[in-house]
């Protein structure tokens, strides 16, 4: 069902970040992890779907249960936010200080949202409602950080970019900013900003005083790489054109990290004027640049860690090294074999992730399927779809086009001039067509968020599918 | 293959302030047209205007896009500059196509819900007041001259039109088209659409995009006469295909 702009019913003006609640214990406190945990147990038993139904009990009886509970962490909470990479770089934060020895709690993959958070802190805290943890990471959608702030202030933000996606859900893209804003606004240790994008850049006015402001960048030949939303649109798509990566932010600023070198798998990141290169498990040039963004806020967090905990005091090497051990989330480049085909998942979301993905896989030596869902979490505006360029697939076209809306995406190929074998928007029916055809041959899809939960169950039907901590909600 | 000839049979096609005024997928319209016009075998030549460009010597059709507040406020002092010229080749019967923030801009004026009024350049008669609910989702509306038109809407604007301007059509439900009081959606005057339509609208619409093509030429050349090759008569009845199929599944789509 389609509301209108803001699914957490939230815009820039109507919240005022700046009273931000103090954790108060409800009277009945004492007992919210055992009625949130049976309630999570009771769900689960009654298979009542959602991941996030205990956390909407507990909201309702123990509103202050969220402050309480992060308030404990010793090294506070570390947010990311923006459009693109939330999911991957929470992912790599997480595992990089883990490796580093923290104990870490995070949120599970997809669910960025605070009750999500609440919902998963339960499984996590004591009977008496501790939290065995150091400190937390935690990916959250830009509406939902803002309400997340107004009950927590996060000690770290690393704000990742604004980029356009579901604009029906968020509006305009300088409002998405605004609701970032609300976050450097909150933070009260270190702010890590994405220098190469201006209006993340630009917040680094709104960070109060006290609190440090970290860049992580690009160097200046990979800028074209990583087009900015409003260089995607400088040059016009329909010309299947490069943008040209002028940029007038960046530069000026000192990044903290720098990406200055991209290969296949391998990466070299600039950090206080030294070089250090490192293969990745990663895939894709633009998780290299999210690795980047993970790194300055790592560095952050140790930088503050040496006093807290003066037993974990890594060096840059041993930062990189982190780097270099964490994999792939959940849809952004898993493969899975299937009866010895390999099968890679895809997940696309807006113009620039999609824009990205084409320009980082080669279609050559795949089949490639495209599966588009209008369900509410994946957008229900195509327009979207006129915003990626597709030229690069005229080489090898599509072998199969699948989802509720494989007419528009085929229609999209179409005047793109490229070469669409089969279309069928039966999910299920088009999966096992695609797979048939040519087995053995490598397979790449592309997917929606809803359609790749759809994808995903019926492969999982065929083939073993890793559980990734999502299709629950 | 039929009448293959070397005659160059330029049409220039200005994508007005793609920089700017480009969000929600409006490029589709301009790559539509590129197309089609190609497969028609004219010679598309799309002229990218942004502020402070030269304008282009020759124009046989306009397409203009949706844009935020900051981007409007970027192009409006060019776009003034270029008032009369627009207005003079509207009236003279170049066809154009104005989306959302264009559409907005082509009318009278826009008056913010803080009673500020911003001005448009008068082309269409109609005139703009923002309010705080969005209009927004997959919209059917019925027109006379194009069929049912398949889209997307997404505005807070409610735009009234004048008495005597046409609308480009009728919508069946309240709170949906112009202003979600009087059913009417997008405004037709002489060549020229204004609609809050995004999708990308002339994909799904060939109608309305041959229209527009078939006016360019024929203001240009005195007819428009396809000459269209087997190979573009297959491209053009697959993309048939498919945009009877998409609009199919869109109309049936919820809000």
């Amino acid at each position: 069902m389609v509301k209108s702009n803001g699914q957490a019913g939230l815009s820039a003006n109507d919240v005022d970040v700046r009273h931000t609640a103090a954790p108060r214990k409800a009277w009945n406190a004492f007992a919210t992890p055992a009625i949130g945990k049976g309630v999570r147990a009771l769900s689960r038993l009654l298979k009542h779907g959602g991941s996030a139904f205990p956390g909407r009990i507990v909201e309702q009886v123990d509103p202050g249960f969220l402050a309480r509970t992060l308030a404990q962490l010793p090294l506070g909470v570390v947010l990311v936010s923006g459009t693109n990479g939330k999911t991957t770089t929470t992912r790599m934060v997480a595992s990089m200080l883990r490796s580093l020895g923290l104990k870490v709690f995070t949120n599970p993959t997809g669910s960025n949202f605070t009750r999500g958070v609440v919902s998963a802190l339960l499984t996590e805290v004591t009977m008496g409602g501790r939290l065995d943890a150091d400190i937390a990471v935690l990916e959250l959608d830009e509406a939902y950080a803002v309400h997340f702030v107004r009950q927590v202030r996060p000690r770290y933000a690393l704000l990742l970019n604004v980029m356009r996606d579901q604009l029906d859900r968020f509006g305009e893209i300088d409002n998405t900013a605004r609701l970032l804003s609300h976050v450097a606004e909150t933070t009260t240790g270190t702010v890590v900003l994405n220098r190469e994008d201006p209006r993340i850049a630009r917040l680094a006015g709104v960070v109060p005083d006290g609190t440090g402001v970290y860049y992580f960048g690009l160097s200046d030949d990979l800028r074209s790489f990583f087009p900015t939303d409003d260089d995607m649109h400088r040059t016009d798509v329909v010309d299947g054109g490069q943008p040209t990566g002028e940029r007038k932010a960046g530069n000026a600023l000192p990044a903290d990290v720098a990406l200055t070198r991209v290969g296949d798998h391998h990466a070299d990141f600039l950090m206080d004027g030294a070089t250090f290169s490192t293969d990745v498990h990663l895939e894709g040039v633009y998780n290299l640049f999210n690795a980047a963004a993970a790194l300055a806020v790592v560095r952050a967090v140790v930088a503050d860690a040496a006093d807290a905990m003066p037993n974990i005091h890594p060096t840059d090497d041993d930062l990189i090294a982190a780097v270099a051990e964490v994999t792939p989330a959940f849809g952004r480049g898993e493969s899975i074999d299937v009866n010895g085909t390999n099968v890679e998942l895809l997940l696309v979301k807006n113009p620039m992730g999609f824009r990205l993905a084409l320009t980082s896989f080669d279609p050559a030596g795949h089949d490639t399927m495209i599966v588009i869902n209008d369900e509410y979490a994946d957008g229900r505006d195509m327009s979207w779809l006129w915003d990626v360029d597709f030229t690069g697939l005229r080489g090898t076209g599509v072998g199969m086009v699948s989802g509720v809306r494989a007419w528009d995406m085929a229609l999209r190929l179409g005047y793109d001039d490229v070469a669409v074998d089969d279309v069928n928007p039966d999910i299920d029916a088009a999966v096992d067509a695609f797979l048939a055809k040519d087995a053995g041959r490598p397979k790449r899809i592309y997917c929606t968020y809803t359609s790749m939960l759809k994808v995903r169950a019926h492969l999982g039907r065929i083939a073993d599918v890793a559980d990734a901590g999502v299709g629950r909600e | 293959m039929t009448n293959e000839t070397t005659e160059r049979r330029v049409i220039d096609v200005v994508s007005l302030y793609p920089n700017d005024m480009n969000i929600y997928g409006d490029s589709g319209n301009v790559l539509t047209i590129r197309r089609r016009l190609a497969l028609y075998g004219y010679e598309p030549v799309i002229h990218h205007y942004n502020q402070g460009d030269d304008w282009p010597e020759h124009v046989d059709m306009i397409l203009g896009g949706g844009g935020q507040d900051s981007g409007q406020s970027k192009i409006i002092d060019d776009f003034f500059t270029r008032a009369d010229l627009l207005r003079e080749l509207a009236a003279d019967g170049v066809p154009m196509l104005m989306i959302c923030g264009m559409y907005q801009l082509f009318g009278e004026y826009f008056e913010t819900s803080e009673g500020k009024r911003l001005d448009g350049i008068g082309v269409i008669g109609a005139y703009t007041v923002g309010q705080d609910v969005r209009m927004i989702g997959n919209l059917v509306e019925h027109s006379n001259d194009f069929g049912d038109v398949i889209g997307y809407e997404n505005h807070s604007g409610q735009t009234f039109l004048r008495e005597g301007v046409a609308p480009l059509g009728h919508v069946n439900a309240e709170g949906r088209g112009n202003n979600g009081e009087d059913h009417t959606e997008g405004a037709r005057v002489n060549n020229v659409i204004g609609t809050y339509m995004h999708g990308s609208l002339l994909p799904k619409n060939p109608k309305i995009s041959d229209f527009l093509i078939a006016k360019a030429a024929e203001r240009r050349y005195g007819a428009f006469e396809p000459q269209v090759t087997d190979t573009a008569k297959a491209e053009l009845d697959r993309l048939e295909h498919f945009a009877v199929e998409a609009r199919r599944v869109a109309a049936s789509r919820p809000r």
